[in-house]
């Protein structure tokens, strides 16, 4: 556990490092704004509320988080730095911990400073803070989940383009699992059990239940399974290409 | 101390190494030897914990790595091949990461940073990230990061390569300082550094041991082990004297550079005999010596396979 820390700490100053963390943020916090207002309406609705702020996080995620986790393993075994990090005296696990967890936090600081959108609401009106709280906390794990895989895909190849790509693919599988298109055109062949069984594997379904404030183990331990198993998966994969 | 027992590691159905067993002690510095692709790195990966053997077992002071891979690395110091790092970091930052992942106590990694940094002289390039270095401070920065634990064993992928001749020296001065009270194993293409800092050789060709001698047995090894050379002009009947000689094996004549080589009859010294008649036949002589051996013959000879090999007569 002690050699996690200095492997976040030196992330966290690699992201800060280079301009990524500077463009990151700033696309984050451009991009939730413009979702939030112009297409969500957030003013016109007349709602104290924050909800068509955090229904764009998915899609905001899906390409943004992506590009946090390509590079996490992919430019390790490009650059070759990969041998160095497998020779220290380390195990495997506290490296995919400690690079998953700094750039969680990283993606936990650019959902902070979104902060404003809070004050805003809060002199507008007279909002349910727990439930934006809550919403924040959804919001956290559904980044978390989506890194996942993204570190999983991300040391599997030396491409980092590659990685991106296919990050976006996989985990827009995972949210067009709970989209009720998908769920309709399931449930002409398919009995419900079989529906519910595919609609909860989708990020979407377990996200919107957080977001409507309703904190359920269940959707919990979804989160917090996906990424463990994502995380596991990574080690293997790690294991498998380092080699080539 | 390093033992290398019966290791072999297949990539599908490409043998990299193949039942490679040798042992490396306390206070030696073992030179791999080998043309490339020989299984020189994949050896050195294997040793070092960062690939899994198919078959065979690396022990590194008495551990076997498959029973005990963080005890090992603990151990040991390595510059892998190309001395990767991270690009972005300074120098300073990334060997205080360094040597805080190899657990050396908080207390002790200011310390170690700074004598590590005397060491191989980066003082100067303490503040710099490390991707705005050249190749000979990246270089260095890898050793530091390999040595600054004070490992028992250390293994160096080709140290030198792409280093100046000061910087080679340097690095070479470094490893024979070091060499006492380590086990050291480093790859080199340059057969000269063999003879400057390996007390014992080891080449490896197609994944198998094919020599394990001292520097200057592989010399013995060599068809002008103890020829004499010398510059002169010289016309045929003189060299067909020379070749007549009882203690002469064969004579080679470079027209180029003047180069008149003698082989001598197995075992014997014949630089007096040569001398004796040059003088004799009142031949003006430029740069008269004795040759020790040439490496890169005996390493052509041994490396290439046989029907390729340059026949030694």
């Amino acid at each position: 556990m002690s050699q996690i820390k200095p492997i976040i700490k030196r992330e966290l100053q690699s992201y800060f490092a280079t301009p990524i963390a500077y463009v990151f943020i700033v696309i984050f916090l451009i991009m939730s704004g413009v979702f939030g207002f112009y297409f969500g309406s957030l003013y016109e609705r007349g709602q104290a509320d924050l909800v068509p702020f955090f229904s764009f996080h998915p899609w905001l995620y899906l390409f943004l988080v992506p590009a946090v986790a390509m590079r996490l393993w992919s430019e390790e075994r490009n650059s070759g730095n990969i041998e160095l990090l497998m020779t220290l005296p380390v195990k495997k696990m506290d490296w995919v911990l400690g690079k998953f967890i700094a750039a969680w936090l990283f993606i936990g600081l650019a959902l902070v400073l979104t902060f404003p959108m809070v004050i805003s609401i809060n002199y507008l009106g007279d909002p349910d803070n727990g439930l934006i709280v809550a919403s924040y906390f959804g919001s956290f794990l559904l980044a978390g989940g989506f890194l996942a895989i993204g570190t999983c895909i991300s040391a599997a190849t030396k491409n980092q383009v590659i990685a991106f790509i296919l990050s976006v693919v996989v985990c827009f599988l995972f949210l067009l699992s709970g989209f009720p298109m998908v769920l309709n055109f399931f449930k002409i062949f398919l009995p419900q059990v079989m529906v519910d069984a595919v609609a909860s594997t989708s990020f979407l379904t377990h996200f919107d239940s957080i977001t409507k404030g309703v904190l359920d183990l269940g959707d919990l331990s979804y989160f917090g399974m996906t990424i463990a198993i994502w995380l596991y998966a990574t080690g293997l994969v790690i294991d498998m290409k380092k080699a080539d | 101390m390093i033992e290398c027992l019966n290791l072999s590691k297949k990539f599908g159905q490409f043998t990299a190494v193949d039942d490679l067993s040798f042992t490396a002690k306390k206070g030696q510095v073992l030179g791999f030897l080998g043309p490339n692709g020989a299984g020189k790195s994949t050896t050195m990966k294997m040793i070092t914990g960062f690939l899994e053997p198919t078959s065979g077992h690396v022990k590194v002071c008495g551990i076997d790595i498959a029973a005990d891979p963080i005890a090992v690395k603990q151990k040991i110091g390595y510059l892998p091949e190309g001395a990767p790092s991270y690009g972005e970091m300074e120098v300073g930052q990334f060997l205080y990461f360094i040597a805080a992942l190899r657990g050396i106590k908080p207390s002790l990694i200011k310390p170690a940073v700074e004598s590590v940094i005397s060491r191989v002289n980066l003082e100067n390039v303490y503040f710099q990230k490390i991707e705005t270095l050249s190749k000979g401070f990246k270089r260095r920065v890898g050793l530091a990061q390999a040595i600054i634990h004070d490992p028992e064993v250390l293994v160096m992928d080709e140290p030198t390569d792409g280093l100046d001749p000061n910087q080679k020296h340097q690095v070479r001065e470094l490893i024979t300082d070091m060499s006492k009270d380590k086990t050291i194993i480093l790859s080199t293409h340059i057969l000269e550094e063999v003879h400057a800092v390996c007390d014992r050789a080891i080449i490896i060709a197609g994944g198998q041991l094919v020599a394990d001698n001292t520097p200057a047995e592989m010399e013995g090894m060599s068809r002008y082990h103890h020829a004499v050379s010398f510059i002169s002009d010289l016309d045929t009947e003189l060299l067909n004297k020379i070749k007549q000689m009882n203690c002469v094996r064969d004579v080679s004549y470079d027209s180029r550079l003047k180069e008149t080589t003698v082989f001598p009859t197995q075992g014997l010294f014949i630089f007096d005999e040569i001398s004796e008649f040059l003088r004799k036949q009142s031949i003006q002589v430029k740069s008269l010596k004795m040759e020790a051996g040439r490496l890169d013959e005996v390493f052509r000879n041994i490396t290439q396979p046989m029907g390729e090999r340059e026949v030694v007569k």
